[in-house]
């Protein structure tokens, strides 16, 4: 029979202190584990997400990033006339043809920040999904206008609509911000590709976007590309070309998280333990009760790793409530593969949360074995010596 | 010292109880051994830059190079005593995994700028006698398992194609920061062969006199404010400490997990003071009876919570030691990564505090309790 869940509440609302000191424990290493996977699930999101399913990115054989790579116009015509890109309404391939460079920008709080600076197509926002102007308006080519990603704004003075922003020895007008779902579009400025060619490096492009006509033959439409010989290309799908850029440093705060919360816990479970041993010391006559009422050894074994794991759920529960506020927090990072500053948010998902109070109870267990066991084992008459004591 | 004793005796009556919370210390504080030694290792890399080289880039960004007809115009800049180019290379071995950094740089002039990179001059020689000579660091030598002479190809990302180069000679840095896992070879041969016109990445300026190096380098930027690339000069130092910035706040994520695990252990450690003291009222009370001062009773308790503490701290502090200090993995990741003196100092520092406040509670409790009340449970 099992001893009900009550009897462990009450015994534990009757040492709130040792209750709730170590709850409190745990709470900081699910909270430790639950900001620092944040941290990893945000940057790595920000990246998944500037690239689409539905598109393909080309860049010159070899190039690893969008940087060193390098397209001449007569590539992107040819690649423009390929029939597996999709066309709009009116017929026109939806291809996106870019100039990318990277240049150094005053933060607001001082110090130098390596922005993307993005010349575009006109096409590019319907080869991209998801961009959405929202303040101002787009540029109008020829115009010498940007627009500004949305957490650029916030870092980087200047941007505001109507302002100029001065990069490559000349101005450029402000006339519009957006956002692109918190992707790393969002620490961009885009401009006009055809304008930023002759400022920045000459008659070339550095990468093409393209939509397919049917994404789900990608595979066929990045060997077609790859193989022409007049285009020496690499092609890729999108998103995973930007999800790429993520993996390393997303594996490597991955680990850190799982690494520094590890060996919290080892501190955090001896703690639990302790408190466990107490609790089964100084409840040894109500064990021999229990034992005594027939109540087997198993069931008072699973009733103390119950109680302990209460403790721990108390505990992720709090660790939950202390990170959560860290949900949306933005911080920013370096992209080394396009050497750029990357703004991104801490995300606080409900897998996380999960994450964080499995890894509690995960404590619970492994804190109240040894006690739990002790306490089952107790010989009967043993324990109940001491009630007459 | 005369209780001593005691407070021996209470540490030793419940031993695992002791045992489990000097180690949760311990584990609190190589933790922190571990994460410290994170900041202090890239205070090192910002460090590591010199005062009295300026770095000369590009102003627009540091991924556009400059021509290389500057080269004239920075020699003849007053102040100037010598200058030296370089460009990143951005090759990839095999694996993009298997990242370093590659330099091409400009034999003459370069080495007798960096006396950091330590090279027998032989191999120096073998090196310059070769077009597609390279020298490579010790840490890159044995990560790859390279020898002296080998063949090695690397795939270009910024200059298409497969590079060969041959090692020719192997340096060691003169001090860890500095790094021991780059490579350089031949600006020449890197533009002979890349069909791309010659233009350094950034030129290293060493001024002749290095207090003047701030002046030197607004005079530098101030030749070329009108010409089609304006320059940015700054001390390699204040360079390379704008690419540690680049990693984002790691000081800040750092000190926040650092003050958690604080707070965590200190909670664990408080915990068992706390119930150790609970288990023994009556005897607080008996000793009382006996005229034992509640100041005394309360040193006692505080003693105790420190003598835990100070043991959990040098035991993690020394398995931080063991483990951390001089780690080569570490080290590769993170060049100069190391647990300095004054890292362990601070987390002795730090025990002891953790040992104070996770005894105060306690110790005030010890002192306040009354002797009639306590005596009564007793009985």
């Amino acid at each position: 029979m099992k001893i009900p869940i009550l009897y462990n509440l009450r015994s534990l609302r009757a040492r709130p202190t040792a209750t709730l000191t170590t709850a409190l424990g745990m709470a900081l290493v699910v909270a430790v584990f639950i900001g620092m996977m944040a941290l990893s699930i945000g940057f790595q999101a920000a990246l998944v997400e500037t690239g689409s399913t539905e598109n393909i990115l080309v860049l010159r054989r070899g190039a690893d990033s969008e940087l060193s790579s390098g397209i001449n116009r007569d590539v992107a015509n040819a690649i423009a006339a390929l029939p597996f890109v999709a066309k709009d309404a009116d017929g026109e391939p939806l291809i996106s043809p870019e100039t990318f460079v990277v240049v150094g920008l005053e933060r607001r709080n001082g110090g130098m920040a390596n922005v993307v600076i993005r010349g575009i197509s006109p096409k590019a926002f319907d080869v991209r999904n998801g961009i959405r102007i929202t303040e101002g308006r787009t540029f109008r080519p020829g115009s010498g206008e940007i627009i500004v990603g949305a957490t650029l704004v916030k870092r980087i003075p200047n941007t505001e609509i109507g302002e100029s922003l001065r990069f490559a020895g000349r101005d450029w007008e402000v006339v519009g911000h957006f956002e692109a779902g918190g992707s790393s579009f969002e620490s961009e400025v885009w401009g006009e590709n055809e304008l930023f060619m002759p400022v920045f490096r000459g008659e070339v492009f550095q990468t093409i976007a393209l939509r397919m006509e049917d994404p789900s033959a990608f595979e066929g439409v990045v060997e077609t590309l790859e193989a022409d010989p007049r285009l020496a290309v690499d092609a890729q799908l999108e998103r995973e070309f930007y999800a790429n850029q993520g993996t390393l440093l997303g594996d490597l705060l991955r680990f850190l998280a799982v690494f520094i919360a590890g060996v919290m816990a080892i501190g955090a479970v001896f703690g639990a333990v302790n408190t466990m041993y107490s609790a089964v010391n100084s409840r040894a006559p109500e064990i021999g009760v229990l034992l005594a009422l027939g109540f087997k050894p198993r069931s008072v074994l699973a009733s103390f790793v119950v109680e302990s794991m209460l403790i721990a759920l108390l505990g992720g529960l709090i660790g939950c409530l202390i990170a959560l506020p860290i949900n949306g927090l933005v911080t920013s990072t370096t992209n080394w593969n396009s050497f750029s500053e990357v703004a991104f948010a801490f995300r606080v998902t409900p897998p996380l949360l999960l994450a964080g109070i499995v890894f509690a109870l995960v404590m619970g267990v492994i804190g109240g074995f040894l006690p739990a066991r002790r306490a089952a084992k107790r010989p009967v008459v043993e324990a109940l010596r001491e009630v007459g004591s | 010292m005369k209780h001593a004793r005691l407070v021996w005796k209470n540490l030793t009556r419940n031993k695992r109880r002791s045992i489990l919370t000097v180690l949760s210390v311990g584990v609190a504080l190589f933790l922190f051994a571990a994460l410290q030694s994170v900041l202090t290792a890239l205070d090192a890399t910002s460090e590591v830059g010199s005062e009295s080289r300026l770095i000369t880039r590009n102003a627009t960004g540091i991924v556009f190079p400059l021509p290389e007809a500057y080269t004239q115009r920075l020699r003849a800049v007053d102040g100037v005593e010598a200058v030296s180019w370089a460009n990143w290379f951005g090759g990839t071995y095999i694996d993009s995994r298997n990242y370093f950094a590659q330099f091409a740089v400009d034999e003459e002039t370069f080495f007798p700028m960096y006396p950091e990179i330590q090279i027998d001059p032989t191999q120096l020689e073998a090196f310059n006698g070769e077009k597609s000579g390279a020298i490579v660091g010790q840490g890159l030598m044995e990560r790859f398992g390279w020898s002296l002479g080998q063949t090695i190809v690397l795939q270009g990302t910024i200059f298409p194609g497969d590079w060969e180069f041959v090692i020719r000679g192997v340096y060691e840095p003169d001090n860890p920061s500095f790094g021991d896992e780059n490579m350089y070879f031949h600006y020449d041969y890197l533009f002979e062969n890349s069909g791309e016109a010659a233009t350094p990445g950034w030129f290293i300026i060493r001024p002749s006199d290095p207090n003047l190096a701030t002046e030197v380098a607004a005079r530098i930027d101030g030749s070329f404010e009108n010409s089609s690339d304006p320059t940015q000069t700054e001390t390699e130092k204040a360079f390379q400490a704008g690419f540690v910035t680049m990693w984002g706040n790691v000081g800040f994520l750092v000190r926040a997990i650092g003050t958690a695990v604080f707070f965590a252990i200190l909670l664990v450690a408080a915990n068992t003071m706390m119930m150790s003291s609970r288990e023994r009222i009556s005897e607080v009370a008996v000793l009382k009876t006996l005229g034992y001062r509640d100041g005394l009773l309360s040193r006692l308790v505080v003693a105790e919570s420190l003598a835990i503490s100070v043991a959990g701290g040098v035991i993690g502090l020394a398995a931080a030691s063991v483990m951390l200090r001089n780690n080569e993995m570490l080290g590769s990741i993170l060049p100069g990564y190391t647990v300095l003196p004054s890292t362990m100092l601070q987390g002795l520092a730090i025990a002891i505090v953790l040992g104070l406040i996770s005894g105060l509670v306690p110790a005030r409790q010890a002192a306040r309790l009354s002797v009639v009340d306590a005596l009564r449970r007793v009985a």
